[in-house]
Parts: C-alpha cells; sequence; structure tokens
C-alpha cells in the first residue's frame, strides 16, 4: 500500500517537473537541432527518459533543483540526434547543426536581420559554447545550473560562456 | 566587460527568446506520460499481487508465519503440559481414592 502512496506522490512531483519546464526542454531543443519537427522529438523523449529515471534523480539531487538534469538530458539526446545524422547523411543534413534561419515568434518581426546575424554566429560556435549561450539567454539558466548540466565544474563554466561571448563579438564584429 | 560585449549580450537575449512548445506536443506528451504512469501503477499492482507467488517474496511472510507457528506451538506444548498435569493429578487422585476405598474396604471386613 505505501508503495502506491508513493509512486502516487512521486507522480504529482514529476507533473510538477513536466509543467515547470516543458517550455525551458523545448526551448534548449529548438535552438540546439534548429528545427520544430526534431525538437518536438527530443523533448518528448526527454521527458520520457526523466520519468523513468526520476525516483534516482529526486534522490541525488538533495533537494536542489531537476532542470539541469532534464537539460542535461535533452544535450545527450541532442548530441546523439547529431551522430545520427552523420550516420545517415540522406535524411535533413542541412538542418543539423543549423540554429533556426528563421524566428516566427511575434516579438521578433522587428530587427529580424540582427538576430539573423546573431543566431548564424552562435551557430558557427563549437558545441559547448553554442549550448552554454543558449542554456544562460534562451533558458535564464545561471552558472552553477549550466555547469551542473554540462557537467563542469562553476569556474571552467564561467570561462566557458565568457569565451563563448568574446568569440561571437569577433565573428559579428567582423562581419 | 566592453560596451560590445554588452551589446552582444542584449542581442543574444532578443535572438534567444524562450519558445512556447506547439499545444499538439503537449498534449501527446500528456497523453504517452498519462499512459506510461497509469501502466507503472498496474503493474506495482500486479507486483503486490504476485509478489506472493513469487518465493524470493516469501522471507518476511515465512518468517511472520514461523513466528506466529512457534507461538503457536509453543501454546500447543504448554496446552499438553498442562493437560498432562491435569492428567498427572487425576491420576494420582485415582489412585489415592484407589487405596481410600481399599481402606475403606478393609476396614469394613475387619469390622465384621
Amino acid at each position: 500500500m505505501s508503495a502506491t502512496r508513493d509512486k502516487v506522490s512521486l507522480d504529482a512531483e514529476f507533473t510538477e517537473l513536466y509543467r515547470t519546464h516543458l517550455r525551458d526542454v523545448y526551448s534548449y531543443a529548438y535552438y540546439r537541432i534548429g528545427n520544430h519537427h526534431d525538437a518536438e522529438d527530443i523533448t518528448e523523449q526527454t521527458f520520457l527518459q526523466a520519468y523513468r529515471h526520476f525516483e534516482r534523480a529526486q534522490r541525488e539531487a538533495h533537494g536542489r533543483p531537476l532542470r539541469p538534469w532534464l537539460i542535461r538530458i535533452a544535450h545527450n539526446l541532442a548530441a546523439n540526434y547529431y551522430r545520427d545524422r552523420s550516420r545517415k547523411p540522406q535524411t535533413n543534413l542541412e538542418d543539423a547543426g543549423v540554429l533556426p534561419a528563421f524566428h516566427d515568434t511575434a516579438d521578433l518581426v522587428e530587427g529580424r536581420e540582427e538576430v539573423q546575424h546573431v543566431l548564424a554566429g552562435v551557430a558557427k560556435l563549437p558545441e559547448d559554447r553554442r549550448d552554454a549561450l543558449i542554456m544562460r539567454f534562451a533558458l535564464d539558466m545561471d552558472n552553477r545550473e549550466i555547469a551542473r548540466a554540462l557537467g563542469r565544474t562553476d569556474g571552467a563554466t564561467k570561462v566557458l560562456i565568457h569565451r563563448a561571448i568574446k568569440q561571437l563579438e569577433e565573428e559579428l564584429g567582423n562581419e | 566587460m566592453s560596451e560590445a560585449r554588452f551589446d552582444v549580450e542584449a542581442l543574444l537575449r532578443t535572438a534567444l527568446t524562450p519558445v512556447e512548445p506547439p499545444e499538439t506536443l503537449s498534449d501527446r506528451l500528456e497523453r504517452n506520460l498519462t499512459e506510461l504512469t497509469d501502466m507503472a501503477a498496474e503493474e506495482l499492482a500486479e507486483w503486490e499481487l504476485s509478489a506472493m507467488r513469487d518465493p524470493r517474496n516469501w522471507a518476511r511472510p515465512v518468517a511472520a508465519a514461523t513466528v506466529i507457528g512457534v507461538a503457536g506451538g509453543a501454546l500447543v506444548v504448554v496446552r499438553a503440559r498442562q493437560r498432562s498435569k491435569k492428567k498427572q493429578v487425576t491420576g494420582l487422585r485415582a489412585l489415592e481414592q484407589g487405596l481410600q476405598d481399599v481402606v475403606d474396604r478393609v476396614g469394613k471386613t475387619l469390622d465384621r
């Protein structure tokens, strides 16, 4: 009986996690992969995997937020996505590794050209730098959260973000 | 932090705005998760029922049964001993009664 009760409360907590972070996971997947279709798949897989390991993750988090753990799952799935695409070059290679060329959100109509320049610049960054910028600016994660999601130290993450911004700045300055 | 870098950060904030997931994704995901949780709940309920059929899950019930069995056995032994004592008492009383009968009969015979 107590196992059933635990299961009910665990499911309720997972539902809360899902509701709170669905947009984060989707945003990360979208900017990471570059198209809505695959971003949907990665988001779905992320939550299904998260559900399977939720109890252990909760136990090991010791009360810390689980968002970095969720994003890490999405990060690993995205890495697999690229690996699979490189094995199968016939399927939508133009999408892989390229951030979306167009934003269809209404608030980005103005300054579209500038935004496209920035997104193109972000797309040229090495994977870890690009990831860090997406987490910082699209998900508003702090250094500690990004560090946990990327499996790095806080210090290394701070340096990573600094270098990513610097590199982007140079690339945009050269255009 | 340079002026240019601040500009880049502002541009990044504008370019990397959070993206709302499509409703179709939310619906599909919620349906899949519900199915998954229902399945897991059913599995758990089935496990709770079937657990008793698996000898590996018998340790605790067997221990409980052993305790009950030992306690019951001990009770049986205590009762048997009590019955035995009763029987012994009854036997002595019978012997005592028998002896008394013999004494009475001898006395009656002598009186005659």
